[in-house]
């Protein structure tokens, strides 16, 4: 015997909705009082070592309207590529970084994340995946939520060799997953998500 | 342990999952990718996700009768205890693991400035509530019964009563957002959005029980309603298995 075989099924997704944010962004939704803070809302802490970044992006249908009623979640290491992400920890061990952000987008179906870069982190062949952070979206419309990456354009070496990217046949798809970069201050790396289209964005089963 | 690189995860199984595109549901039709999704092992950035299990919680998070109460009123409605234990495809319960919920009102009245349904508000309920799973993967918590509302989408469509709920599990490729209903509810059958999940034993695991065991006597129903996430295939060390 290999593996047992699972018992149950998993429960079926359903979407957000329009109203996402009452649930998962109260403060944004105008719902005062309840939570201090939206969960996920502030990744950095002023002891949060690595580079500041601004992750940011629009997210556009089929049709090329923006999507404004969508909640984006990220997940990414830290700046030595360790997933060490705990959020709310009150007690000394606690990590600087949180690793996990969420935001709503807004009436242009933008998203904006002020984070750190990620080191990069090992993949399962034992080599080095390119520095990357992990998104799901969800929205009114979006029966299940949507999974893809967010690659870095300064990386282009590192992407060359990445697990993942490497698997995506197509390199004009490939692109779809490199942010480009803005220099200013802090660095804004800018991805653009379609959810459809000729542009569609690579989106995975993993 | 956040961080580790645990087993892989049981693939999703889509045929289980709405798909994408549910024409009956028309807002998937711009919002439905037209690509097959990409297939890949799961890495350790999907195999790890965030852990709130020292989240210090308001002690009204998981009482939405009374979070958002202003100068001490309650929320009007059919009072009920939700509750359920979060399991993985495994039977082993998710422990601190987070759970969402978000609801409209008694009269199906969401707070929201961009919701313009003609039911009134209610300046006791906001709708929105958490909480984090105990050692044996329960949660729980108190809200009113949420009314049916109307949508725009075929002409005299209405979602029926329901509560949105969103689960973390303990790996970001677990993450899970879905809807419960409610036992018995005819408009259930109706629904363009229930009828996204293609198999009818799928649509069944969405609907909470009327649990008459776990009502609290002169004051609230209760309603079970049990999650399952992805679970794992047990990692091979050394050619033995882990936890078997």
């Amino acid at each position: 015997m290999l593996h047992p075989v699972p018992t149950l099924k998993e429960t079926p997704s359903q979407t957000a909705g329009p109203y996402v944010h009452i649930g998962l962004t109260p403060n944004f939704a105008e719902i005062r009082g309840i939570y201090d803070a939206d969960p996920g809302a502030t990744m950095v802490s002023p002891d949060t070592r690595g580079e500041r970044i601004v992750v940011s992006g629009r997210i556009i249908d089929g049709a090329g309207a923006a999507v404004s009623d969508a909640v984006v979640e990220i997940w990414q290491a830290d700046t030595d590529g360790s997933y060490t992400g705990q959020v709310g920890r009150t007690s000394n061990s606690r990590p600087t970084f949180t690793g996990w952000g969420r935001q709503a987008t807004n009436s242009e179906g933008v998203f904006l994340f002020e984070t750190i870069k990620p080191g990069p982190v090992r993949g399962p062949d034992g080599t080095l995946m390119a520095p990357h952070i992990a998104l799901w979206i969800v929205a009114r419309g979006i029966n299940i939520g949507l999974q893809t990456r967010l690659y870095f354009a300064d990386e282009e070496a590192a992407n060359g060799t990445d697990f993942v990217l490497s698997r995506i046949p197509d390199p004009k798809r490939r692109a779809t997953l490199i942010a480009r970069k803005e220099e200013g201050d802090v660095p804004r790396y800018v991805l653009d998500i379609h959810l459809q289209g000729d542009r569609e964005t690579v989106f995975f089963d993993m | 342990m956040p961080g580790d690189d645990r087993g892989a995860l049981y693939a999703r199984d889509r045929s289980w999952q709405p798909p994408a595109n549910t024409p009956g549901y028309k807002s998937t039709t711009f919002r439905a990718p037209r690509h097959a999704l990409l297939s890949l092992p799961a890495t350790v950035s999907e195999l790890t996700g965030p852990t709130f299990g020292d989240t210090p919680l308001g002690p009204l998070d998981n009482d939405l009768i009374r979070n958002y109460s202003q100068d001490g009123g309650e929320a009007i409605g059919q009072r009920l205890i939700v509750y359920g234990q979060v399991l993985d495809e495994n039977a082993r319960p998710v422990v601190d693991t987070l759970v969402e919920f978000w609801q409209a009102n008694a009269g199906g009245r969401y707070r929201h400035k961009r919701e313009g349904y003609l039911a009134a508000l209610d300046p006791n309920f906001g709708g929105c509530g958490r909480a984090i799973t105990d050692e044996n993967g329960f949660y729980s918590f108190r809200t009113v019964k949420p009314g049916a509302y109307p949508w725009p989408n075929g002409a005299n469509d209405w979602r029926p009563a329901h509560i949105h709920f969103s689960i973390f599990g303990n790996a970001f490729a677990q993450r899970l957002i879905t809807q419960m209903y409610f036992e018995g509810d005819p408009m259930i059958w109706q629904c363009p959005i229930v009828a996204s999940v293609p198999d009818k034993a799928g649509i069944e695991q969405l609907v909470a029980k009327l649990d008459r065991h776990n009502t609290t006597p002169m004051d609230a129903l209760a309603y079970r309603f049990d999650i399952v996430l992805r679970g794992r295939r047990s990692t091979m060390f050394e050619n033995k298995l882990e936890g078997n």
